[in-house]
C-alpha cells in the first residue's frame, strides 16, 4: 500500500513538470537597471542647460534667436526685425560628458561649457530618484572697450558660469528640474555689483504629445547681488521634433542667450510699468533650432 | 544505493554510524530513497534549457535610411519535451547605431516606458522531427504569440535548432508588419522607414540546472 503511494506520487511529479507552462517564470530573477531616458528632448530647457547630454559621437548645430520685444507692434513687425542671433556647436564625447562651443551677437561673445552626468535616474537594481549633472560654462566678452582711459586687460572679458542641475522625470508627462547657478563676473559695472552672483533656476517640461511639448524655465536672482533694475528671466516655449531636428518656439524677457547675460542682464520683465507709469511688455519672441549629425557611429555588437 | 550514499559524504561524516547500519537504512527505504531522488533529480534531467544572452535583431531599412538595431540580451527558455519555447526582449537593450534614432525608437514608436518588453510564447510544431538527444541541425516549424507594444498576434515561422553537445542553438528569421501592432509612422517620415520588418533571432540555449 505504501509502494503504491510511493508510485503514485511519483506519477504525479513527473507529470507536473510536463504541464508547467510559464517557462520564463520558471527563471530565477535577475535584476536589470532601467535608466531613464528623455527627460527632456533637447540639451536645453530653453536659454539654459537641461540634463540632456549630447550622444557620444554626435555633433549638434544650433541656431537661436532672440528678437526685439513684442510691444513695437505691427511696424517692426512683433520684434522680427531684430533679433540676437547665437550659433553653436555641441559634442558629445563620452555617455556622460559633452562639450560645446558658440558664439553671439550681443556683446560678440563666445562661450564654451564643458557637462558632466554625475548621477543617472534610474529603478530596478540601481535605484536612483534623480539625474545630476554639473556643468562649467566660461564666456568671452569680444565688444571693444569702450574706456581707453582705463587698463583694460583681457581678463576683465571673462565671465564664468558653474552649475548643478538636478532633474526628475516624474511621468511621461512632467519632467523638473532645479539649478542651483553661480556667475562670476571678473569685471562688474559698479562697486555695488558683486562679483559672484548666486541665482537659483527652476525648470520643467509638460509633454503634449509624442513629439511635442511645453518647456518653461525661471531664474531668480536673490537681491542685492546686481542692479536692482535688472529683471529675472522667465521663458515659456514649445517644442516640436521632427526626425534629427529639434525645433523649440518661446516667448522670454532675456535678449541673451548665456548665463551671465540672460541671468545677471536681463533688462525688462514680462510686464512692468514705465516712467510716465504706463503698462508695458518686455515679452519677446526667439527660437531655437537643433540639427544633429551622427559623427562617430556606436560600435556594433558583434555577431548576428 | 551505495552509490546514493558515496554522494552525501557529508552526511555521513555528520552521522558517524556504522556502516552496516547505513546499508540496512538504505535497504528498508529503498522505494522512498528513489521516490525522493526522482523528485530532486526530476528537473534536472534536462527538458529545459535557456539563456539570457538571446540575440534578436530587427531591420527597417528603406532605400533612404539604415535602420537596425541589435539586443544580445534576450531571456530565451526551450522545453524540448513539449517544445514550448518562451522569449523575452527588453526594448531599451536594442541598440541602434544612431542615438538619436534610438530614443525617437524608444520614445515614439515602441513606447518602451509603457512597454517594456517584447515576447514571444510559442511551440514547435514538428517536433517529432527534432531530436534533441542527437547531434544535428533540424527544421523546426514555430507558431505562438508575439506580444509587443502592448498588442498580441499569432505569428507563425520557420528556424532551425541545432543540437551540439548538449547545447541547443535556435535561429529563425520572420517578417513584422508595424501596423499590426499599433506602431504608427507619421506621414513626414514613411518613406525612410520600411513597413515590413525583418527580425532575426539567435539563442544558444544551456540546460537550465
Amino acid at each position: 500500500m505504501k509502494n503504491f503511494f510511493l508510485l503514485f506520487l511519483l506519477g504525479i511529479t513527473c507529470s507536473l513538470q510536463a504541464q508547467t507552462e510559464d517557462l520564463l517564470a520558471g527563471l530565477p530573477d535577475e535584476p536589470t537597471t532601467d535608466y531613464t531616458i528623455a527627460t527632456f528632448k533637447s540639451n536645453r530647457i530653453i536659454n539654459g542647460h537641461s540634463i540632456e547630454n549630447t550622444a557620444p559621437g554626435v555633433l549638434e548645430f544650433k541656431i537661436s534667436h532672440r528678437f526685439t520685444p513684442l510691444r513695437q507692434g505691427f511696424y517692426d513687425m512683433f520684434g522680427l526685425d531684430n533679433a540676437n542671433v547665437r550659433i553653436g556647436f555641441d559634442y558629445g564625447l563620452t555617455p556622460r560628458l559633452m562639450i560645446g562651443i558658440g558664439r553671439g551677437g550681443r556683446e560678440k561673445i563666445f562661450d564654451g561649457f564643458a557637462k558632466y552626468k554625475i548621477l543617472r535616474q534610474s529603478t530596478g537594481k540601481v535605484n536612483i530618484p534623480v539625474t545630476l549633472s554639473y556643468l562649467i560654462d566660461a564666456q568671452i566678452k569680444s565688444l571693444k572697450f569702450t574706456d581707453s582711459e582705463r587698463a583694460n586687460k583681457f581678463t576683465s572679458r571673462i565671465y564664468y558660469t558653474h552649475q548643478i542641475l538636478l532633474a526628475r522625470k516624474f511621468s511621461e508627462r512632467l519632467s523638473l528640474q532645479l539649478m542651483p547657478t553661480l556667475v562670476h563676473r571678473n569685471l562688474v559695472p559698479t562697486p555695488g555689483d558683486k562679483n559672484d552672483v548666486f541665482a537659483i533656476g527652476a525648470g520643467g517640461r509638460i509633454k503634449l504629445t509624442k513629439r511635442t511639448a511645453i518647456n518653461a524655465e525661471y531664474y531668480y536672482v536673490p537681491q542685492g547681488q546686481i542692479n536692482q533694475s535688472y529683471a529675472n528671466s522667465l521663458s515659456i516655449g514649445w517644442e516640436i521634433e521632427t526626425g534629427g531636428h529639434v525645433f523649440s518656439m518661446h516667448f522670454t524677457n532675456s535678449e541673451d542667450m548665456t548665463y551671465k547675460g540672460f541671468i545677471t542682464e536681463t533688462q525688462e520683465d514680462w510686464f512692468f510699468k514705465n516712467d510716465e507709469n504706463r503698462l508695458l511688455s518686455g515679452i519677446r519672441f526667439g527660437f531655437n533650432v537643433s540639427r544633429v549629425f551622427t559623427v562617430r557611429k556606436i560600435k556594433k555588437i558583434n555577431g548576428l | 544505493m551505495g552509490l546514493a550514499a558515496e554522494n552525501f559524504p557529508h552526511i555521513i561524516r555528520q552521522l558517524h554510524p556504522p556502516v552496516h547500519i547505513l546499508n540496512s537504512f538504505f535497504m528498508k527505504n529503498a522505494l522512498s530513497i528513489t521516490a525522493f531522488l526522482f523528485l530532486l533529480v526530476g528537473p534536472l534531467t534536462a527538458q529545459r534549457f535557456f539563456t539570457r544572452d538571446a540575440g534578436v535583431k530587427f531591420d527597417a531599412t528603406s532605400p533612404l535610411e539604415k535602420i537596425e538595431g541589435i539586443t544580445k540580451s534576450g531571456t530565451c527558455v526551450l522545453d524540448t519535451k513539449t517544445g514550448n519555447m518562451e522569449w523575452k526582449v527588453l526594448i531599451k537593450g536594442f541598440q541602434m547605431e544612431k542615438a538619436l534614432m534610438q530614443e525617437h525608437f524608444n520614445e515614439n514608436y515602441l513606447e518602451s516606458s509603457t512597454y517594456p518588453n517584447a515576447q514571444f510564447k510559442g511551440k514547435i510544431t514538428n517536433l517529432n522531427e527534432v531530436n534533441f538527444a542527437q547531434d544535428g541541425k533540424y527544421n523546426a516549424q514555430v507558431k505562438g504569440q508575439l506580444t509587443m507594444h502592448g498588442v498580441t498576434k499569432d505569428v507563425e515561422m520557420s528556424g532551425t535548432v541545432k543540437v551540439n553537445g548538449g547545447n541547443i542553438t535556435l535561429a529563425s528569421n520572420f517578417r513584422v508588419a508595424a501596423a499590426d501592432y499599433n506602431i504608427s509612422i507619421p506621414a513626414l517620415v514613411r518613406d525612410k522607414i520600411a513597413k515590413t520588418i525583418q527580425v532575426t533571432v539567435e539563442a544558444l540555449l544551456k540546460p537550465m540546472k
